[in-house]
């Protein structure tokens, strides 16, 4: 049977390019493969320490669950937690940390975003300004804690201005994308009646983006309960320390203890931001 | 008119509940920054050695130690790509179990729901510390941590990805009459990778900066030299070690979001 030209044409189009397409899943494919098995020797993959190490990671947990006396529940968990009047303060401290933070990079992210948003201010400007913000995100938290350690001293304060500089950063990222992808057309209708770029700002772009800045100002607040339990491992406040002294100092029943504790905070928190910005979408 | 109704046509009792509760939150966050000490002093005193320490930082330098540096941010990458694999690989599967589209087993999908909440919570810094008391100092530790932590949020996000999935397309591919594996193959995936694929590679990135923290206790890679540097106080190679991680976080976050383009761009 033959074909017609056109088809054969097509057919043989059809066949160069499923073949490249073939050549290139197989190029991709071996590149990564060679990669990857360089990730695991350098990131000295042992399969075998893997195997040997996880009867130790459950002896290890098995240790950190505390003895359960049935008959007298409530003493085994007051004993469990015996330390709690000094964690609850130290969670507190982190809830505070990450409270404080949150709102003011909330505030620096919100001039951030129309500083930096490429529709709104000349690429010189939004472009240092972005890569500023990138910066202050890349750098972690922790590096930003030792050095604020450093200069203001332990305690709280310095873990606040820790997760306050890198939320900036990755809150003012969000939001300057959020104010990027804003409908241009109020903006537009403003300028012709001659409005200047703030009055612009204020009654085009505001009222468009502000439950967008809202659900993310609490999805940083939620991150940032997280990442300001672990600051205080360099004495920048927080429940950290005490985490880090339990697991260096082997008192295992105090890190399962802290861990739940974490792991509930955060929980609500995650929970209660939850419905709040749920409320923002529908309400 | 109806733009700035909120504006002209509140009641004054709405007015004052509104001025109130902004009031109640500036009140909050002075008595928390009191809370912090937050004073003054502290704040000028602090500024003033963040100073003294700004010209000591530049300009960056290696100093003997460049290939040190070069190897441990190697290392740092390796970590992640390694953990942000095999937390992507395994995910699917967890997905899959936690997804309302899929099957109806109803506990079973609460009991995995709870598991991986309870494992998001909780920063990979601490995992990452039980890890190394369990296989000890050093990468794999750390890759640990990692891949446990993401396959957790990988899995809750993919879970979403597959609850959104288009019932239609899959009914239709099941009334072909395959079933198991296959259904899974031609129904869900090809619906679901795209969006799977896309969360993985932007994980990819987020792994790189946590696998740098992770250094910093004992979890191999850059960060342990960052934190030792500080230690010493030799603050030329702090800011070159900075300089290196920016530029390797610029790199691969390209590198993802070009990858997640295409792959996009190839199923849109």
């Amino acid at each position: 049977m033959s074909h017609s030209p056109a088809v054969l044409l097509v057919e043989t189009l059809r066949r160069e390019r499923s073949r490249r397409g073939a050549r290139h899943m197989v190029l991709f494919g071996g590149t990564f493969a060679v990669v990857f098995g360089a990730s695991l020797a350098t990131g000295e993959v042992n399969p075998a320490k893997l195997v040997e190490g996880f009867p130790r990671l459950f002896s290890y947990i098995g240790r950190t669950i505390p003895s359960f006396d049935p008959l007298d529940l409530w003493n085994s968990f007051s004993e469990w937690f015996w330390r709690w009047n000094v964690w609850s303060v130290r969670l507190f401290d982190t809830l505070v940390i990450a409270f404080l933070a949150t709102v003011f990079a909330s505030a620096a992210g919100f001039a951030a975003a129309f500083l930096a948003a490429r529709n709104l201010v000349p690429p010189l400007v939004s472009g240092t300004l972005r890569r500023v913000l990138e910066i202050l995100r890349t750098i972690p938290e922790l590096v930003f804690a030792l050095i604020f350690v450093f200069a203001f001293g332990i305690g709280p304060f310095a873990g606040f201005l820790a997760v306050f500089v890198h939320t900036i950063g990755s809150l003012g990222k969000l939001l300057a994308e959020t104010v990027e992808n804003v409908d241009d057309r109020e903006k537009e209708a403003l300028a012709a009646l001659g409005a200047s770029w703030i009055m612009q700002v204020r009654f085009a772009l505001v009222p468009q983006v502000l439950p967008n800045f809202v659900s993310y100002a609490l999805l940083a607040f939620e991150n940032n309960v997280r990442s300001a339990s672990v600051l205080g491992f360099v004495g920048a406040g927080g429940i950290g320390q005490e985490i880090m002294t339990a697991i260096k100092q082997f008192q295992y029943t105090d890190v399962s203890a802290l861990v739940v504790m974490i792991a509930a905070v955060v929980m609500l928190v995650d929970l209660i931001s939850g419905r709040i910005r749920r409320y923002l979408v529908e309400g | 008119m109806e733009a700035y109704s909120h504006v002209l046509f509140t009641s004054p009792l709405q007015r004052l509940f509104r001025y109130a509760l902004i009031c109640g939150f500036l009140l909050l966050v002075f008595a928390g920054l009191a809370y912090i000490e937050a004073t003054p002093q502290r704040i000028i005193a602090g500024l003033g050695r963040l100073f003294v320490l700004i010209p000591v930082m530049l300009p960056p330098s290696p100093g003997d130690f460049l290939w040190t540096y070069l190897y441990a941010i190697l290392q740092t990458i390796a970590m992640a790509l390694v953990a942000t694999s095999i937390a992507g690989l395994i995910a699917v599967p967890l997905g899959f179990l936690a997804s309302r589209s899929f099957h109806r087993c109803g506990a079973c999908r609460f009991f995995l729901r709870r598991m991986m909440d309870f494992i998001r919570s909780v920063d990979t810094l601490i995992w990452a510390l039980i890890f190394i008391a369990a296989v000890g100092l050093g990468p794999f530790a750390g890759i640990l941590a990692m891949a446990f932590k993401d396959i957790a949020v990988l899995g809750k996000l993919f879970s979403e990805a597959i609850d959104g999935v288009n019932e239609q397309q899959v009914d239709s591919v099941r009334a072909t009459g395959i079933g198991g594996a296959a259904l899974v193959r031609y129904g869900y995936l090809p619906q679901v990778l795209p969006i799977m694929l896309s969360h993985t590679l932007y994980f990819l990135e987020s792994n790189t900066r946590s696998a740098t923290v992770l250094g910093a206790v004992g979890g191999g890679g850059i960060g342990f030299w960052l934190v030792d540097r500080i230690g010493v106080n030799d603050w030329q190679e702090v800011t070159f070690i900075i300089c290196i991680l920016i530029l390797v976080v610029v790199a691969i976050d390209f590198l993802s979001a070009f990858i997640r383009g295409r792959v996009i761009g190839r199923t849109a």
